[in-house]
């Protein structure tokens, strides 16, 4: 039974939709992506789920609860980091863990949650002189404090060094395997094809696809890329009409083409006809960054 | 212990944070009680003047020092945390646990409340033991007025939080509302001496209200329900209106 159900969901401000029939359901222990670019509306969408919004229409439920009626026990199963939130710049660390643990009827014990965030150090530290790793560590031992069911990540890693970045996912690796219901919110592709069990594409308020990271790349036009530099140049006919080619590009020499495993074999053939010799021939899976602008493109 | 509107993770944060800010401890806890002594050491002050009544000018300023530690809390302290609480997105993150908003609002208004009676407390400590001022002789008026005048303080500080969107705009109002709640409490000239015109005006304020109950009660006489009635007035209409206005974000 999914621990997240959206159904047709929408909502508008000042007349202009933000999310406009947005529909997934997610698994009980998945790490499950809402990937969209700038103002696509994954933030609003997640924050009708965490009952902070009121639905103009559709419907959230969050363990079979509705997060605006049943706010008080949505709240207890699920914690949430917040994209843009501070906190009182004197607190301290331990004091911010303390005053968070004092929120929930049975919080999870701090410490070995500091520990594990690498929070230890900085425990006498104000929170006003943390950076801003260390401000999203303690955001998200905050969203872990009242030992949730699910937690809800919005772009947690944005703003961190790609060291703290990689930390951070092993982390929400490790928060999964605890049990826990990752929604994850996030423009990075890389985060997303490494965390994610499935993603929601969302684009000007829709969902536009919803599939494994494989699956979204797979079902893109180029999911193969295939380039290299021939010996002798190549007729633009023959290469269009490689079957499914999704693009071709040429760039100091280089030929570099889209498409499937069909195209590859067409390629590897039409290289033997015309006898010419590909140099640094390579084959490579499209990203789901591919995937994502093919996928976010096509619903312009 | 936890209910809607008061958790003690929250409150005890509040005293913490309430401590951390220097500036606001010496406002509202010590510099009313400063600027009576300061004003008690001028000789002239010491003197009976015919013109409050036969009391000495420091005998007039002690609830006047009493009511200022309340303003300086309730126009200075509230409305630029609460503001800025709202800003930083602080009311927001908490709305997504189990402890609603209004438990911040709570402990603000206790904390602010405390300090506000403890200054009160020196005020009237400092008056008797350096001045030789009488202490209130109608106790339970004085104790009633000093409630109320703090209860319309509060309720006029949720009000400025609630209407400013901005630190910088909760601080900018609450000093310009500061000077006129200042003159009606009588900083300046003690609604004692104020002329009868002004005085009566004065009295239909809160903290004009609230300095006129206050010298009642000090004089040993109930204090006017009038003057009760229109700090009870003045409270309700901004608690509704502070109510009708509060955004958590």
């Amino acid at each position: 039974m999914p621990v997240i159900e959206v159904t047709e969901l929408r909502k508008s401000y000042g007349g202009r939709p933000a999310v406009d029939g947005v529909s997934f359901a997610v698994e009980e222990g998945e790490i499950f992506g809402v990937l969209g670019p700038n103002g696509a509306g994954k933030t609003t969408t997640v924050e009708c789920v965490e009952g902070l919004r009121v639905p103009d229409a559709g419907r959230v439920r969050v363990t079979g609860l509705d997060p605006v009626a049943d706010h008080k026990q949505v709240t207890r199963v699920l914690g949430a980091q917040l994209q843009q939130s501070e906190l009182q710049p004197k607190l301290t660390v331990r004091e911010a863990l303390e005053l968070y643990a004092g929120f929930y009827p049975e919080p999870a014990d701090w410490r070995p949650l500091a520990e594990r965030l690498g929070l230890t150090p900085k425990l006498n530290s104000r929170f006003g002189k943390l950076s801003g790793g260390q401000k999203q560590r303690l955001s998200i031992a905050l969203a872990l404090i009242g030992d949730p069911r699910i937690v809800v990540l919005d772009e947690l890693t944005t703003g961190l060094d790609p060291r703290a970045r990689r930390e951070t996912w092993q982390l929400i690796e490790d928060v999964r395997a605890g049990g826990v219901t990752v929604l994850l919110v996030t423009h990075f592709m890389e985060e997303a094809q490494r965390l994610c069990d499935r993603i929601a594409v969302i684009d000007k308020g829709r969902v536009a696809a919803l599939d494994t990271p494989a699956g979204l790349i797979r079902r893109s036009a180029g999911a193969t890329v295939i380039s290299f530099t021939p010996s002798a140049p190549l007729d633009d006919d023959d290469l269009n009409a490689l079957p499914g080619l999704a693009s071709v590009q040429r760039k100091d020499g280089r030929v570099t083409l889209s498409g499937t495993d069909e195209t590859v074999n067409a390629v590897i053939t039409l290289l033997a006809r015309t006898r010419v010799t590909a140099h640094q021939l390579r084959v490579t899976d499209a990203t789901l960054d591919d995937a994502f602008l093919d996928l976010t493109e096509a619903t312009a | 212990m936890t209910t809607d509107v008061l958790n003690t993770a929250v409150l005890k944060t509040e005293i913490r944070l309430f401590g951390r800010e220097p500036g606001g401890v010496f406002w509202i806890m010590l510099f009313p009680t400063l600027l009576l002594a300061i004003l008690g050491s001028i000789p002239s002050f010491r003197e009976a003047d015919p013109s409050l009544g036969g009391l000495r000018p420091v005998d007039a300023y002690v609830p006047v020092a009493v009511l200022l530690g309340l303003i300086v809390g309730g126009l200075q302290g509230m409305p630029p945390t609460i503001a800025g609480y709202r800003e930083n997105g602080i009311l927001r993150r908490m709305s997504t646990t189990p402890v609603r908003p209004a438990a911040l609002l709570t402990a603000q208004m206790l904390v602010l409340g405390a300090g506000a009676l403890l200054s009160a407390l020196a005020a009237l400590a400092v008056g008797r033991l350096a001045f030789g001022v009488t202490l209130p002789r109608q106790p339970l008026g004085y104790l009633l007025a000093l409630l109320l005048a703090l209860f319309a303080s509060l309720a006029l500080g949720a009000l400025l939080s609630a209407l400013a969107r901005t630190t910088k705009i909760a601080t900018a109002i609450g000093s310009t509302a500061l000077f006129p709640a200042m003159f009606c409490a009588g900083v300046w000239l003690p609604v004692e001496a104020m002329p009868d015109v002004l005085g009566d005006v004065v009295g239909w304020t809160p903290f004009g209200a609230a300095a006129q109950a206050l010298n009642d009660a000090a004089a040993g006489d109930w204090p006017g329900w009038t003057h009760l009635g229109v700090l009870a007035v003045w409270t309700v209409l901004l608690t509704v209106a502070a109510a009708r206005w509060f955004r958590w974000e």
